[in-house]
């Protein structure tokens, strides 16, 4: 909550983050000796490492860095309207309006700058939805919301199978890697940046409503919090992020549900400090997770979502029985 | 000097038909206990005067101004609450959660200043709860968790103090010293109403005593024409017997059933 002492962590996880990015634009299929990497980032070393670094390595990690700080903040945020530690950007069921537009994209055959179109349609369909229902008559309260988001997710689930059975084989492995989250086919990362640093900037003036908030709702309308507004506006901002990110690279899971999670333990819950602390500490997770996605069984690639997988699994049950000890 | 009104208040009790009109004045100085069996309307009528619940008809005022028409900070400046239930999902020390009681004092931008962490240390110190100040609110017990909301409220430091069952998990040293602070805080210009279970704590420390019968009926007034014995055996339908000890009058419940 105080001021003093804020900085050190996001310096520190800063550094990471620069560590992360560097280590990963010198591995790959071929690997960049720490000489070449400086001589290129100086505007200088040979054409093919310049391609290589400039063109493809450099692009596909600071996607990587845009969508797992995107999904890490959107994470924070839903935990906090949700007022569940183990909430995830998710789990109102956007990922699967998101998947659901871009199958139907793919199964048309469309150009893969369509298919993001069509998933950011579609996490915004799904977005609206949950809205319009969660708001209906009568009370709303943070469950209600949490049911309407979680029954929406599984009609979206089940909308997803049938629109798998219904492609023919030779399409399945593309939507698959989607589906799993693979930032192989992202496109430019600056638009999924610029949105990340907007929405920090948009969110840090509301970090000290967004702590009275994760009291409940009502000790926060009983500290002068406009409970209803604030709520809606975290709403839409999160779903905004977590379109942006899933529109970049699929549905990656985990990072959204680990990272604040487990940044809690260490920092704190101030919004403050946890909502940019998320942002670097989402970002390297996926950084790193997209380079061991590259490498371990080069030259072939995984989805990078198997690899977050792989780690948030373990950890999420570790912090579980953490939490009941 | 903030004076809270209620002028033709009906809370909204959804099984109720009919509704009772309040018409207080709850005053600096004052200190009210209410009064009532479960169920009677206590904590709707706590929610009712802090804004945070629709009555079903009539005002609350604040200095003349009606509730319904301010900004929820500015009525947050100028009354707090203390909830019988409280949410931790997350985790959180005892310092952060008495500092948040200055939210409504802080704008957007501004983050907490040295006197902010001044009055916090303040009220964990009136509340006897300074030594516990790092730990996470996860781990104290009922009693301890209790006097960190009454240390977010003096945090607050409004002038209209509403606080729901204060003396709920007390020990009766610490019921004694949160009733004692109370008082304190009347005496210094605060008016305080509180939701209580115990007559002999209304008899001892309450200026004033609102009743509030199941059925909807209401009366109230100064504590000593309030609570007698005809009154409150009607209240919780339990015969009671009343005595003087040490010159305090107290309420005993005796067996036996009222028609």
């Amino acid at each position: 909550m105080r001021s003093e002492g804020m900085g050190r962590p996001l310096v520190l996880l800063a550094l990471l983050c620069l560590a992360a990015v560097l280590a990963s634009v010198s591995v790959g299929s071929s690997t960049v000796s720490v000489g070449s990497l400086v001589s290129v980032l100086t505007g200088n070393g040979s054409e093919l490492e310049r391609t290589l670094i400039l063109e493809l390595r450099l692009p596909r990690t600071l996607s990587a860095l845009a969508t797992g700080g995107l999904l890490a903040v959107a994470g924070a945020l839903m935990q906090v309207l949700l007022r569940n530690p183990l909430a995830d950007p998710y789990v109102l069921g956007l990922s699967g309006g998101a998947a659901a537009g871009a199958l139907l994209a793919m199964l048309a055959g469309l150009a893969s700058v369509l298919v993001s179109g069509a998933a950011f349609a579609g996490a915004m369909v799904a977005t609206l939805l949950v809205f319009g229902l969660a708001h209906g008559r009568g009370s709303w309260t943070a469950s209600r919301l949490l049911l309407t988001g979680v029954v929406m997710a599984a009609g979206w689930g089940a909308l997803i199978t049938l629109l798998l059975a219904l492609t023919p084989t030779h399409k399945l492995p593309g939507m698959l890697y989607w589906l799993m989250g693979d930032i192989a086919y992202a496109g430019s990362p600056w638009p999924a940046l610029a949105v990340l640093v907007l929405a920090l900037l948009l969110v840090q003036p509301l970090g000290r409503s967004l702590n009275v908030l994760a009291r409940g709702s009502l000790q926060a309308a009983a500290l002068g919090v406009n409970v209803r507004p604030l709520e809606w506006a975290i709403y839409l901002l999160a779903s905004l992020i977590t379109a942006t990110a899933v529109t970049t690279a699929g549905s990656i899971g985990f990072v959204g549900l680990i990272v604040p999670h487990m940044l809690r333990f260490v920092v704190g819950n101030d919004q403050r400090l946890l909502l940019p602390a998320s942002a670097l500490a989402g970002g390297t997770l996926l950084v790193l997770a997209d380079a061991l996605a590259r490498t371990v069984i080069a030259p072939e690639q995984l989805p990078v979502g198997v690899i977050t997988a792989l780690i948030g699994v373990p950890v999420f049950l570790y912090l579980l029985n953490r939490r009941g000890a | 000097m903030t004076v809270l009104h209620t002028r033709q208040l009906v809370i909204d009790i959804p099984a109720r038909a009919s509704g009772w009109p309040l018409n207080l004045d709850i005053r600096p100085g004052q200190v009210w206990g209410v009064l009532g069996p479960n169920g009677a309307g206590k904590t709707t009528l706590l929610h009712s005067l802090a804004g945070l619940r629709e009555p079903r008809s009539g005002r609350v005022l604040l200095d003349d101004v009606a509730l319904s028409g301010m900004p929820r900070r500015r009525i947050a400046q100028q009354l707090g609450l203390v909830f019988q239930d409280r949410q931790d999902s997350f985790p959180a020390t005892v310092l952060e959660t008495a500092l948040i009681g200055r939210h409504p004092w802080l704008s957007l931008w501004q983050n907490e200043l040295p006197q902010d962490l001044q009055m916090a240390r303040q009220a964990l110190v009136a509340l006897d709860i300074a030594h516990l100040e790092d730990r996470s609110v996860s781990t104290l017990s009922g009693g301890e968790r209790q006097r960190v909301s009454v240390a977010t409220l003096m945090t607050q430091d409004p002038s209209v103090w509403l606080l729901d069952e204060p003396t709920n998990h007390l020990d009766l040293h610490h019921q004694e010293r949160v009733l004692a602070l109370l008082r304190r805080q009347a005496d210094a210009g605060k008016s305080v109403f509180m939701c209580l279970h115990d007559l002999n704590l209304a008899a001892r420390w309450c200026s004033h005593v609102l009743l509030l019968y199941p059925e909807g009926e209401a009366c109230w007034g100064p504590a000593d024409t309030m609570l007698v014995v005809p009154a409150l055996e009607r209240l919780y339908r339990q015969p009671l017997i009343s005595t003087q000890v040490a010159g305090r009058k107290l309420f005993v419940p005796v067996a036996g059933g009222i028609e």
